[in-house]
């Protein structure tokens, strides 16, 4: 789950992180008000939106007085901002957070990340701030310093002073660097994080060292052990179709294709997308209903993939091992006489108890196109959704 | 030979007494599994499905010299069954799991170092559909019936595309030595080239398919390892060609989130390390059919 730069400043301002101050605004007025309640003459608007990448896309203004303040705020409200992070349709602004200014002396790059390869917590700093993490890995690999930290110790002093002095910290910081780097790390392990990124982290003119950015993506399988991380969730940065999907504790992922698919398994669901871009078509989703799925659960997945407008055929495919083919079959004929089906449905089912789920669709007289292989399903899907 | 679990291996399940624990169990003791014992905290002393019940897994180990066992545990608490396992001195884990916290699994990677090596536990999984040597036991929760023995060696992070490749294959004739899930996190207890490396030493694999998909370095690791080490002839994979960069497809670690991690660009790094791609999966057994008949 990703959260906002304002949320995640709250966050690490209670781990001894210093940030600026600053105040959210949901409309204009708001705006013209926090900047006038900042005790600062230069003061950035800042878009809301669960994206990196923001400034480039315009979404992030400098303003020097109420005028400018204003004209930003409505420029941005209301609007999607697209950067190369959002995809086609870019993410509604419906929050500004209204920042002081400082004078910065240097930036820096700091992300606390997950390494899957090392399976640990892993620091990547740079003293070349201001750049992303992969324009530095390419342009400067050399600038990257990387920690590796043994979650049975922790980050230990030593690394984080030695990071200090590699990121060329002047020694008069070294005490709020290590508090730093160590209030990070806590954030991260406390509050089950699989990312954290501080880009740019500010050297100011006055010796201080300053969250100005902060990201935070967090371990969804983890957030039953932080109900209050969880309260940040902000449904309006996401497809709606994926938030009606969560209400059922489905796994989708919308796509821009036309073939609705529903399949147990992600590596299954995965693999039958792939099929039906190899026969020539475009998939519309990702949709996992996974093991043991009821035939309620069935019938809630359905008439998900059917919302999305843009479907013009589905594509059921279960390779049942807890599943039951039978409860598939049943989910189905309860489920299509209550939605007025006008799409092709392809069904292609295996595993146990198949002979009962066919048995169940054949007897049922719908007009459901069956399938026997992956191949097969795949093929009469496309052919479906091209007439 | 087979790797990981034979028909004599000594079995515990860990959760037998739960709803899941104990469907599982029965379809593994019914497949053949020599399931020996359930453990399950303030159960001990009782009987279920016929097999004893310790209260915790040494007691288990002790009583019955169990030496590999699968955790049916939920999420919040499976890390900690896992460790208990590691410390009972049990030698192969499977853990089902969804949903057990990253944090929770680099914990318990760290703390399975503490051991020497001989005494290490393998974990395969979390969240994975488990190990089957068909002919002889399963220690998961797959549809046993669709898998038949023979000299392929199968590794796969996830499980229902595991059932796919099994009966594409043995609709052509071909059977497998084990099957190994290696499950879909991001932190997971053994990596494709964990698992390559006990099929290169198995007398009875003769060759090895192996089930990627998007995200993470570990067919990356695999390639490399092929490429240098690799005595059979492997054949691979890749799902999630057409999954969006940044997207979270279902698995907790299926996500392309730097270099290297997408489908198309593991295909090329599997390709230079002389494995045979499959391009689609419908293909997964005529690719390894016909790789047999080229190569053994």
């Amino acid at each position: 789950m990703d959260i906002h730069e304002y949320q995640a400043k709250e966050i690490l301002s209670n781990f001894n992180v210093q940030t600026l101050d600053g105040r959210l605004a949901l409309k204009t007025s708001e705006a013209v008000a926090a900047y006038n309640e900042l005790d600062t003459d230069v003061c950035v608007v800042k878009a809301q939106v669960h994206s990196g990448a923001r400034g480039k896309a315009g979404g992030i203004i400098v303003c020097k007085n109420d005028e400018e303040v204003r004209n930003a705020s409505e420029k941005l409200f209301g609007t999607y901002l697209k950067t190369i992070q959002t995809g086609e349709h870019g993410k509604l602004i419906e929050k500004l957070y209204i920042e002081s200014g400082c004078d910065i002396d240097r930036e820096i790059y700091l992300a606390y990340v997950m390494d899957r390869a090392k399976q640990r917590i892993v620091i990547v700093a740079s003293a070349e701030g201001g750049m992303s993490i992969e324009e530095l890995a390419a342009e400067k690999p050399e600038a990257i310093k990387k920690v590796e930290i043994d979650p049975a110790v922790g980050l230990t002093g030593f690394q984080a002073r030695e990071l200090s002095f590699a990121l060329d910290f002047p020694k008069e910081v070294l005490g709020r660097a290590v508090q730093l780097f160590m209030g990070c790390y806590k954030a991260m392990v406390d509050l089950d994080m699989n990312m954290l990124e501080i880009n740019p982290l500010v050297l100011t003119k006055d010796q201080n060292l300053v969250a100005l950015d902060a990201k935070m993506s967090f371990d969804d399988n983890a957030l039953f052990r932080h109900p209050e991380i969880n309260e940040l969730n902000d449904n309006s940065q996401k497809d709606k179709r994926e938030v009606a999907a969560s209400e059922h504790d489905l796994s989708y992922v919308g796509l821009d294709g036309d073939i609705g698919c529903m399949i147990n398994g992600a590596g299954l669901a995965m693999a039958t997308m792939d099929m039906i871009k190899y026969c020539g078509g475009e998939p519309a989703n990702f949709l996992d209903i996974g093991g043991g799925a009821s035939p309620e659960r069935v019938g809630k997945a359905f008439e998900l993939v059917l919302a999305d407008d843009n479907v013009k055929a589905m594509l059921v495919n279960v390779y049942a091992g807890i599943n039951r083919c039978d409860w598939i079959a049943e989910g189905l004929v309860k489920i299509i006489p209550t939605v007025d089906l006008k799409i092709p449905l392809i069904v292609r089912l295996s595993g146990t108890n198949v002979e009962e789920g066919l048995k169940i669709i054949k007897e049922s007289g719908l007009p459901i196109i069956l399938a026997d292989t992956l191949k097969d399903a795949a093929q009469k899907a496309v052919d479906a959704a091209k007439k | 030979m087979s790797v990981l679990l034979n028909k004599d291996t000594k079995v515990l399940v860990q959760g037998i007494t739960g709803r899941i624990g104990n469907f599982h169990a029965e379809e593994m003791i019914a497949y053949g599994t020599n399931v020996v014992a359930g453990v399950t905290p303030g159960k001990g002393g009782t009987k279920h499905l016929d097999r004893p019940v310790f209260n915790t897994v040494k007691e288990a180990v002790d009583a019955t010299g169990a030496e590999a066992t699968i955790v049916f545990v939920p999420a919040v608490a499976a890390a900690d069954g896992i460790m208990e396992a590691a410390d009972a001195g049990i030698k192969y884990a499977v853990s089902i799991t969804d949903g057990i916290p990253a944090h929770d699994m680099m914990r318990v990677k760290r703390y399975m170092l503490r051991y020497k090596k001989e005494d290490k536990m393998i974990l395969t999984g979390p969240n994975c559909a488990g190990t089957i040597t068909p002919g002889e036991a399963m220690i998961g929760i797959m549809p046993g019936h669709i898998y038949t023995s023979g000299d392929v060696g199968v590794i796969g992070r996830s499980g229902t595309l595991g059932y796919e490749a099994a009966s594409q294959m043995k609709a052509e004739g071909i059977g497998i030595s084990t099957s190994v899930g290696i499950g879909g996190d991001p932190i997971n207890g053994s990596s494709h080239k964990d698992i390559l490396e006990l099929f290169n030493e198995d007398d009875k694999t003769k060759a090895v398919m192996l089930i990627g998909e998007i995200g993470g370095p570990q067919e990356a690791e695999a390639a490399e390892y092929v490429k240098k080490y690799m005595k059979k002839p492997v054949v691979a994979y890749i799902a999630g060609l057409t999954a969006p960069k940044g997207r979270r497809m279902g698995h907790a670690g299926a996500i392309v989130s730097g270099k290297g991690e997408s489908a198309a660009e593991k295909v090329e790094l599997l390709k230079e390390a002389g494995i045979h791609i499959i391009p689609n999966p419908s293909e997964m057994g005529s690719k390894m059919k016909e790789v047999i008949e080229k190569h053994l």
